[in-house]
């Protein structure tokens, strides 16, 4: 099958979605490619370098999008490019069909076959094709330098001859890929970086990173984790102490990188316009969630403005600001993507239903929305399928199982009759006290805690002791041979009954907390 | 002293002895608990010193003050490493003790006839049995665990006939002897059964190997509380039979929780020979070792964030245990999180290692059991292995020809790098091979555990 490259005809757009490297990939997988000429200019790939790969370059658009049965693009495809689809082709490129209902339905009514890179399952198998992450690496160590480059001072502290600096301070909202490259930007540039996020279990990431995780003091448990690893909106009382810890931040900080996006809805409002105004003049706000509406309230989209002296950097296409770096991670993912799609390597893709990654990538399949997907299976779930499975493997028991359980307690009932049909009544008021103080130390045991067998072993032991008490019953006895062996056995069990003791006291008084 | 006071006294001392069992079973309670074990102790004995059944004192006063000598002795004097031992032996003076009682009883000429007497030798011949398979067992285990007596099962060619064997012979003997007491005899088949008794003992500890002592150490702990019990029947004694089954009882469970931790059989440990029964050949090991020097573990140490050490058997007898929390004390001082994986049967005696840890001072809150620790392994940057073989060996889980196949292991090669710390490439007690040691991220750091860590020690603080 051919595919095709177009060049991002999407203002500022430099991104591309091949580049020589994924090329040489694809080739061997048994595709034909061509591009756009032109295509890759902006990230810093000339056509030459293409076509030392083996990529045919097309002159205009209009012939390429014709002749190629697989198109591989960055943005979602916008004006006349849906028209130039037709049917029985295949789309791959950011899709966001969860925001883009029309454009759906409008590339349904083409009867082709649609992948989103944006709609990849996050799973670890999927990792590799996760586009987003790696865009939302990009995004995360951009914010730091646009920030740098809009921050009039130093990042790092410095003691010179000339006074002493002290090093900016930098504040990350919310910790997922970007944020977390952020911090590794900030941080490799000598900034103190503190970083908040809903989700309680990314501040060992947070500290993983050197950066301190801000705490929010909020009495109910309620974790911020959604479905998929990301996010969900919280309760209006968390919002209120979240809010609370960001004004008082705000006052603090040089600079604040937001990059609170909850999928699906508009970005949550964090940054506040007091809180703004309440900043130093010459902070940096950049904000990463400014395509969803911004996390602060005076953010303007794909602008740099100036507000009561704090720069807010509101750019959506911080990725494509890093056009070469970021097309050689996003062409890399597509090349895993389409590996996964051609498993014959026969360049014939092949679009398996039953594999989840490819299953949740897929929007459109042959004019068909399939979009939103079924809901991601758990990963540890087959994992128990198969210890099921070798559960019902074992042999069979000659018993039947129900019977097998029982059978314990119908020896013991039958010995118990037994014994019952012939003993005396003076033993069996022994018996009874027996039985009841095998079922205490029965109940009593069964909870201990590991680290205590050993002193529970030695003061049971030392308890066993009290055999000495049958030697002194016996001791008075007017036969001299019966007194010298109770002695004898009274002399034994008490070296037990102190030792025993003893030790255990020595043992415990070493466990300490 | 009245007969009711005496029984009051009895019920006083039961339930001291309840609470302290209940006590031992939490660390918060333990202290406490053994406290009131020693007071129910102490009423039991004076008590029945003064009943109206007691009424030469000479005897008693001496073998008393002896005996509470010789044990405080002992119970001051011991290394900590050297615990399992103590148990055992101590295990065994128990059993002799019943042995003396019931042979004391024999001889002392009762008032009771036709199916009372009976029972009552009945009783006399149980207590004598358990007693001595209880001394032998013990006194085998101690030689095994204080290495006087060579660790290997000793499998006798039709073990399981030769036990068979003395069963069947010590029920022959007990309706000898009943038949011959009825003559007022029967000191001889008292003394066979004896005996076989003890013989019985020893050739059961013999076949047991060493990696299922603390199994052993319990279910001997177990035989003396029954021993207690017996003795109890034999002088119509309550408190000594329910102290007896509160021992008997809590150690058969001890011995099972024990067993459970290995997925083994309780029977199968019991009937010994360790690793014999499987039926394929296990897996050869095949691979290169990668050995690691000191100063590089240090490195390594150095640049984790999150340390886990995992201690075995190794440590007590390197008696490491001081310097690995002088080690961890600079670890956690460099702000690294260290913590301790502890496997249920580490050691020789059912929580061996918790003591050891303890007497080292380690606190106990970073002190984590197998299961708390296993699904946490993607956290942990560095392992330490310390002396541990089997507890820590991947083909119990991938193997199933392994003789120890199905025992729950601590998983620590998911973690990112072990080091294992060891004398010599000589496998554990199971005798089983380690692929664990081949792995691409173990490290092998050889020699003795102490000398080691202490270079460790040593190269951390430079």
């Amino acid at each position: 099958m051919k595919i095709g490259i177009p060049r991002e005809i999407h203002d500022g757009e430099k991104r591309v979605a091949l580049t020589p490297d994924s090329a040489a990939h694809l080739t061997k997988l048994g595709f034909t490619l061509s591009i756009e000429s032109g295509a890759g200019v902006a990230a810093d790939i000339s056509d030459e370098s293409y076509q030392a790969a083996g990529v045919e370059i097309v002159k205009t658009a209009k012939t390429l999008w014709k002749n190629a049965d697989i198109i591989l693009k960055v943005r979602a495809p916008e004006g006349n490019e849906v028209d130039l689809l037709t049917s029985g082709k295949t789309l791959i490129s950011f899709i966001w069909a969860g925001q883009n209902p029309e454009l759906l339905e409008k590339l349904a009514a083409k009867n082709i076959t649609v992948l989103g890179m944006d709609s990849v399952p996050r799973m670890s198998r999927a990792q590799k094709l996760d586009a987003l992450s790696s865009m939302a690496n990009i995004a995360g160590y951009r914010a730091i330098v646009e920030a740098a480059q809009h921050f009039g001072r130093f990042f790092t502290g410095q003691i010179t001859a000339a006074g002493k600096i002290p090093p900016a301070k930098v504040l990350i909202i919310g910790a997922g890929v970007a944020g977390l490259a952020a911090i590794g930007a900030a941080k490799s540039m000598g900034a103190i970086v503190r970083a908040f996020d809903t989700r309680p279990e990314v501040k060992e990431q947070i500290e993983s990173m050197d950066a301190e995780f801000l705490m929010l003091d909020f009495k109910d448990e309620e974790g911020g984790s959604g479905t998929g690893g990301y996010a969900k909106t919280m309760s209006a009382e968390f919002i209120a102490a979240e809010m609370a810890l960001f004004a008082q931040q705000a006052k603090e900080v040089d600079i604040i990188i937001t990059t609170a996006l909850i999928p699906g809805r508009p970005a949550p409002k964090l940054i506040t316009t007091e809180m703004v105004e309440s900043m130093r003049a010459g902070s940096v706000i950049v904000d990463l969630a400014a395509e969803q509406g911004g996390n602060c309230e005076l953010t303007e989209k794909d602008k740099v403005v100036v507000k009561h002296g704090v720069t807010i950097i509101g750019y959506t296409n911080l990725p494509s600001r890093l056009a070469n770096q970021s097309s050689q991670l996003y062409a890399t993912n597509l090349r895993h993507l389409l590996t996964e799609l051609t498993p014959a390597k026969d360049g014939v893709i092949h679009v398996n239903f039953e594999d989840e990654v490819l299953r949740g990538a897929t929007v459109i399949k042959e004019g068909k929305i399939t979009y939103p997907p079924p809901p991601p299976t758990l990963s540890a779930a087959p994992a128990a399928k198969v210890a099921e499975e070798t559960r019902v493997t074992k042999k069979p028991s000659l018993i039947p199982p129900k019977i097998k359980e029982f059978l314990p307690l119908l020896v013991g009932v039958f010995a118990l009759f037994s014994v019952g049909s012939v003993a005396p009544t003076s033993f069996m008021s022994h018996f009874t006290v027996f039985v009841l103080a095998c079922f205490i130390g029965y109940q009593v045991i069964w909870n201990v805690k590991p680290s205590l067998h050993t002193p529970l072993m030695s003061v049971t032991n030392a308890i066993s002791g009290i055999i000495v008490i049958g030697a002194l019953v016996q001791v008075s006895s007017p036969s001299i041979g019966i007194s010298l062996l109770a002695g004898l056995a009274i002399l034994i069990a008490t070296i037990n009954i102190s030792g025993g003791f003893l030790v255990t006291r020595r043992m415990l008084e070493m466990f300490r907390k | 002293m009245s007969h009711s006071l005496v029984t009051m006294s009895y019920i006083v001392a039961t339930i001291l002895f309840i609470l302290s069992l209940s006590g031992l079973s939490n660390q918060e309670t333990a202290r406490k608990g053994n406290y009131y074990g020693m007071l129910g102790m102490a009423i039991a004995i004076g008590a029945t010193a003064l009943s109206a059944s007691v009424s030469s004192y000479v005897i008693l006063m001496i073998a008393l003050l002896i005996g509470g000598f010789i044990g405080t002795k002992l119970a001051l004097k011991v290394e900590m490493t050297q615990m399992p031992e103590l148990v055992a032996i101590m295990h065994s003076l128990v059993g002799m003790a019943a042995v003396l009682v019931g042979y004391a009883n024999f001889m002392d000429e009762g008032s009771l006839s036709g199916v009372e007497k009976t029972i009552h030798e009945v009783e006399i011949y149980i207590g004598i049995l358990i007693g001595a398979v209880t001394f032998a067992g013990s006194v085998i285990a101690f030689g095994k665990l204080s290495e006087r007596i060579s660790g290997k099962p000793l499998l006798l060619p039709n073990r399981h006939f030769l036990n068979l064997g003395l069963l069947i012979s010590a029920i022959l003997l007990g309706s000898w002897f009943l038949s011959s007491a009825e003559m007022g005899g029967g000191t001889l088949p008292l003394l066979l059964m004896t005996i076989v008794a003890l013989a019985f003992g020893v050739h059961m500890v013999m076949a047991i190997g060493g990696a299922d002592m603390p199994v052993v150490v319990s279910m001997l702990n177990s035989y003396s509380g029954w021993a207690a019990a017996a003795t109890g029947f034999m002088l119509s004694n309550d408190l000594l039979i329910v102290t007896g089954a509160l021992v008997g009882s809590s150690g058969a469970i001890l011995s099972y929780i024990m067993c459970r931790a290995m997925n083994r059989h309780f029977l199968s440990v019991i009937a010994g020979g360790f690793g014999t029964a499987s039926g394929g050949e296990a897996a050869e090991i095949v691979g290169e070792v990668q050995p690691i020097g000191a100063e590089e573990t240090a490195q390594l140490l150095l640049t984790a964030k999150s340390i886990m050490i995992i201690p075995g058997y190794g440590m007590a007898v390197a008696q490491a245990q001081h310097t690995v929390y002088e080690m961890t004390k600079l670890l956690r001082g460099k702000g690294k999180k260290v913590g301790f994986a502890i496997h249920p049967v580490a050691g020789r005696m059912p929580g061996h290692m918790n003591v050891l840890l303890a007497e080292a001072k380690v606190p106990y809150d970073i002190v984590y059991e197998m299961d708390e620790i296993n699904d946490d392994w993607s956290n942990v940057d560095v392992s330490i292995v310390i002396g541990a073989n089997d507890i820590v060996n991947p083909s119990a889980l991938t193997d199933p020809n392994s003789p120890i196949a199905g025992m729950p292991v601590i998983e620590c090669w998911k973690g990112e790098t072990t080091i294992v710390m060891k004398r010599s490439m000589a496998s554990g007690y199971a005798g089983v091979g380690n692929p664990l040691f081949v792995q691409e991220n173990t490290r092998m750091l050889f020699g003795d555990a102490n000398a080691m860590l202490q270079a460790v020690l040593k190269a951390l603080n430079a």
